[in-house]
């Protein structure tokens, strides 16, 4: 991007500095329309910023003040009781994105390795094209297929009907990214490994994989961040659970389920829960993403 | 040049005279440490299985494409393409017509586009074209942090504080000004269409702001510095130099913000007010095909409601990738073949 | 000991496009040889097709006939086996970049794996010590990446790790291109140590160092083989007017 920087410094002389030898005086209208887009253009970051602001402020405002003890430890009180907490659904997500991950993960990553070592043919373009529709597929429709694939055979809802839908969720992203990491790596790194006679599946794994390692896990951050605040894809898998359970083949809550019912629901009390509920996910989603990178950065990679 | 034949090899050349002295003495081999023979098996096992990695991700596609088919059949035989064109939806007497939420998520989707689409381009070209150095890693960064809100943190949002304000101030303010069109009339409960337009909006400015980002970034400089030559101002120089030669991929990315839009889920089921009804005005309750789906497959009881429910996620499915591939091909068509930058 | 390597009519392709053609060339165990002539004529692609590396790029593709000593490359070998035997050192170092010092010349033992911690440790140092690394490197094996060290001391490092392997025959495609006259000094050292235990086939620009490091030189031209004869032949007698050319700077 620092590219377009002289541009635009060069946009930003002043155009009454320009010697003005043959080119004809720029007219006051113009000079007032160029002055009004820029005012523009600054209106709509103010604007675009706002909410984002709104948002995050309301959140920690509301949030704050409903979270304690109680709420990070107890589960759900009868309608309308006040007190009570959220346990079983923080609980329940990790559960659920644990699955996903479990599953998601290394499919994903496998597409990867396939799409830069392997596919770089025709069959790997199906393969990424296939990725990129897969990501635009509503998250509600992955719900209707998990339910098919899962609780319809299960015939109950469960923790793990959630975790699959969620894996379908992530696969393309990771594949994606981990593709584009692994085609970061020079060919020369995979050729130095080859003339020492190391084989090639163990040149991906050992060399290539290893090399890329940071930025395949930022993918799979990514990944993950963006289906750890699902909803849609669990209403009719996971369903939620008002209990505790430990059973993966359950009924299982989920915090952002758990929102969700809480938010249309008609008690305060419950609102208020609601609002503590969404700090705790996107706390929870920040520090995953934060604690996965300071392992990778103080781990694997400290020499890279 | 001769064109004489190639010397043969020579295989007993004389021995050269040993290398001068040197400091170093190197070691004498010893037998390797790796023995034995090396086998083709893992190599040839872990290239399936990669490939069956991949063969995966095409699998999953059929496998939505296989469920949704399947599971829709039922209502697919009992309403044929009559169901895209009834407006009843009855669970009762088990008549079902996707009419209403194929209109909700049209014109939810459409409104929004209308509320992002100029705000998204400001964002992008003040971004690109106007902001200083120091603030544009900061600007796209916090642009971008709006997309990693969850969905059902926006709704919980929208309903708490976005509708109130709607309600109190903004649509009083539309009915009274803009009522005679019709759109804006109606009692303001804030719950509605406007609502969900809004509030998608909000979720799809990030997407159509960093891929127009994106698009604007590849205009090659000398289209720039052309039109600055001509005695341009910036602005002229914005709109004829960088948004002229961009068009093809700026329309990419509204469409892959319609996209979003399209399939958005929680966010608009909790402040569109889930009313299967066709109103001209924006005020009035609404449904989407996202959110029918929301809010009834768990109660679905018979086997032909939930095919009709069913029959709505394959059509959302079918839309949006017929919306998303045509969005890649127009984005494509202007990053394509420019130096090395990454679509993410 | 090394072992020569005999060529016989190898043709290269990439694709389409014929790299080589009708190549015969037989190296002399323990001996330096080599390959000189202007760019694009095929050396590396030559060179790659020695340690079957040629194959690793999309579509290219090779026929005739090398003998690695007595192992035939083309015929029935594994491509890995075979390169345990054939070390390589490219134009540009490259080292793992995420990994130590240590690791990146235990690499081709750990990774094919060899875990036994005293017998690594002995090679290392001898890998090292055979490159003239260990002096300037022993204090941080562990602590310092291989990508953090100088361009020269990275390009030994490599050669070090070609060493650990214990390959009989070293391919150095351009080893110093990348150089500073004082590494390139050091390396061209090296190979005229090395040679008493190795067959070095390297491949060169630079016409003075042929002549300084090897016994034989093979001259390259639109991917064929001109010539090839003792070094000192080529230089000052050769047979064929091309060559001649090229060495004395009347060419491309
Ligand atoms: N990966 C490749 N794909 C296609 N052609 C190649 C490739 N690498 C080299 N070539 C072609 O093969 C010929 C020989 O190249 P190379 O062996 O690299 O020459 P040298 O090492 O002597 O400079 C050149 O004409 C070059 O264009
Ligand atoms: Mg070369």
């Amino acid at each position: 991007m620092p590219d377009t920087d002289s541009n635009t410094a060069a946009g930003f002389v002043p155009q009454s500095s320009i010697p003005q030898i043959s080119i004809p005086p720029i007219s006051l209208r113009r000079r007032v329309m160029d002055h009004v887009m820029t005012g523009v253009a600054v209106l709509t970051v103010a604007l675009v910023l706002l909410p984002l602001f709104a948002i995050f402020a309301y959140l920690v405002y509301k949030g704050i003040g409903s979270i304690n003890l109680a709420f990070l430890t107890q589960i759900p009180k009868p309608p309308g009781e006040p007190g009570g907490g959220m346990a079983n659904a923080i609980v329940g997500s990790m559960v659920i994105l644990a699955i996903a991950s479990l599953l998601g993960v290394p499919l994903g990553i496998g597409a990867g390795i396939f799409l830069s070592e392997y596919g770089r043919n025709r069959y790997g373009d199906i393969v990424r094209f296939v990725s990129d529709v897969l990501n635009g597929v509503p998250s509600i429709v992955i719900g209707i297929v998990a339910y098919g694939l899962v609780v319809m055979r299960q015939k109950h809802f469960s923790a793990l009907a959630g975790g699959v839908a969620l894996a379908i969720m992530m696969v393309p992203t990771i594949a994606r990214t981990t593709e584009q990491m692994l085609l970061l790596v020079p060919q020369a790194i995979r050729e130095a490994a080859y003339g020492l006679g190391v084989s090639r599946w163990r040149t991906t794994l050992s060399i290539t994989l290893r090399t890329a390692t940071s930025g395949v896990i930022t993918g799979v951050m990514l990944a993950f961040a963006r289906v750890a605040g699902e909803t849609a894809p669990l209403l009719f898998t996971a369903f939620g659970n008002q209990y505790w359970n430990w059973r993966t083949d359950q009924p299982t809550a989920a915090l952002s389920l758990q929102i969700f019912t809480y938010a249309i629901s008609p008690f305060d009390e419950w609102h208020r829960q609601a609002w503590a509920g969404a700090l705790v996910l996107i706390v929870l989603i920040v520090g995953a993403v934060a604690a996965v990178r300071i392992a990778v950065k103080h781990g694997t990679l400290a020499g890279a | 040049m001769s064109n004489q034949a190639l010397p043969r090899p020579r295989f007993n050349a004389p021995n050269p005279e040993p290398g001068s002295k040197a400091a170093l003495k190197v070691e004498a081999r010893t037998t390797p440490l790796l023995q034995g023979k090396v086998s083709e098996v893992p190599d040839v096992a872990f290239g399936w299985a990669m490939r069956l990695c991949g063969l995966a991700v095409v699998a999953l596609l059929g496998l939505i494409v296989y469920q949704l088919v399947v599971g829709s059949a039922l209502s697919w035989h009992a309403f044929g393409w009559k169901f895209f064109g009834q407006s009843d939806w009855n669970p009762v007497s088990d008549q079902y017509g996707a009419l209403p939420f194929m209109y909700g998520t049209i014109v939810s989707s459409l409104l929004a586009l209308v509320i992002a689409v100029p705000l998204s381009l400001g964002v992008a070209v003040f971004i690109t074209e106007m902001c200083p150095v120091s603030l544009r890693g900061i600007l796209s960064f916090t642009t971008e942090l709006l997309a990693a809100i969850p969905s059902v943190v926006y709704g919980l949002w929208a309903i708490f504080v976005l509708v109130p304000i709607l309600r109190e101030y903004v649509q009083p303010f539309l009915a009274s000004t803009l009522g005679w069109t019709g759109l804006f009339s109606g009692p303001p409960y804030g719950i509605g269409m406007l609502a969900a337009g809004v509030i998608l909006a909000i979720m799809i400015i990030p997407i159509i702001s960093s891929i127009t980002r994106e698009v604007l970034t590849v205009v090659p400089q000398h289209q720039r510095e052309a039109v600055l030559a001509l005695g341009a101002t910036r602005w002229e120089m914005i709109r004829m130099g960088v948004l002229r030669n961009a068009r093809a991929g700026i329309v990419g990315a509204i469409i892959l913000g319609l996209g979003r839009a399209l399939g958005e889920t929680m966010a608009v089921t909790m402040v569109i007010g889930n009313r299967p009804e066709i109103a001209k005005s924006l005020f009035a309750p609404g449904y989407t095909m996202a959110s029918v789906l929301a809010n009834e497959f768990t109660e679905a009881t018979g086997d032909l409601y939930l095919s009709a429910l069913i029959e709505i996620g394959l059509a959302l499915f079918f839309v949006t990738i017929v919306v998303n591939a045509l969005a890649r091909l127009m984005v494509w068509s202007v990053t394509r073949g420019q130096p090395a930058r990454s679509i993410a | 000991m090394g072992v020569g390597i005999t060529v016989e009519h190898l043709n290269a392709f990439y694709g389409k496009t014929q790299a080589l053609f009708d190549i015969n060339i037989a190296v002399l165990a323990n001996h330096a040889t080599a390959l000189i002539g202007p760019s694009g004529c095929g050396k590396s692609t030559f060179i790659r097709c020695l340690n079957r590396m040629h194959e690793t790029i999309p579509e290219a593709r090779v026929d005739g006939k090398v003998l690695i000593g007595d192992l035939s490359v083309y015929n029935g070998t594994s491509a890995t086996q075979l390169r345990r035997r054939v070390g390589m050192v490219f134009q540009k170092a490259n080292p793992f970049p995420t990994m130590s010092i240590y690791d990146n010349v235990a690499a081709g033992l750990k990774l094919n794996g060899f875990r036994n911690r005293k017998q690594l440790d002995e090679v290392v140092h001898k890998s090292l010590h055979n490159s003239a690394l260990w002096d300037e490197v022993k204090d941080h094996l562990h602590k310092k990446s291989g990508a953090s060290l100088s361009g020269g001391q990275q390009q030994r490092l490599c050669i070090a790790r070609a060493l650990a392997v214990q390959p009989e025959v070293l391919l150095m495609d351009e080893p110093c291109s990348a150089l500073d006259p004082i590494s390139t000094g050091k390396i061209e050292e090296l190979i005229f140590q090395l040679k008493e235990q190795y067959t070095i086939v390297i491949v060169t620009h630079n016409m003075q160092q042929a002549a300084r490091v090897a016994e034989f030189t093979g001259f390259f031209l639109l991917g064929k083989m001109i010539e090839f004869d003792k070094t000192e032949k080529i230089f000052t007698n050769p047979s064929d007017k091309r060559t001649e050319d090229y060495v004395t700077g009347r060419f491309g």
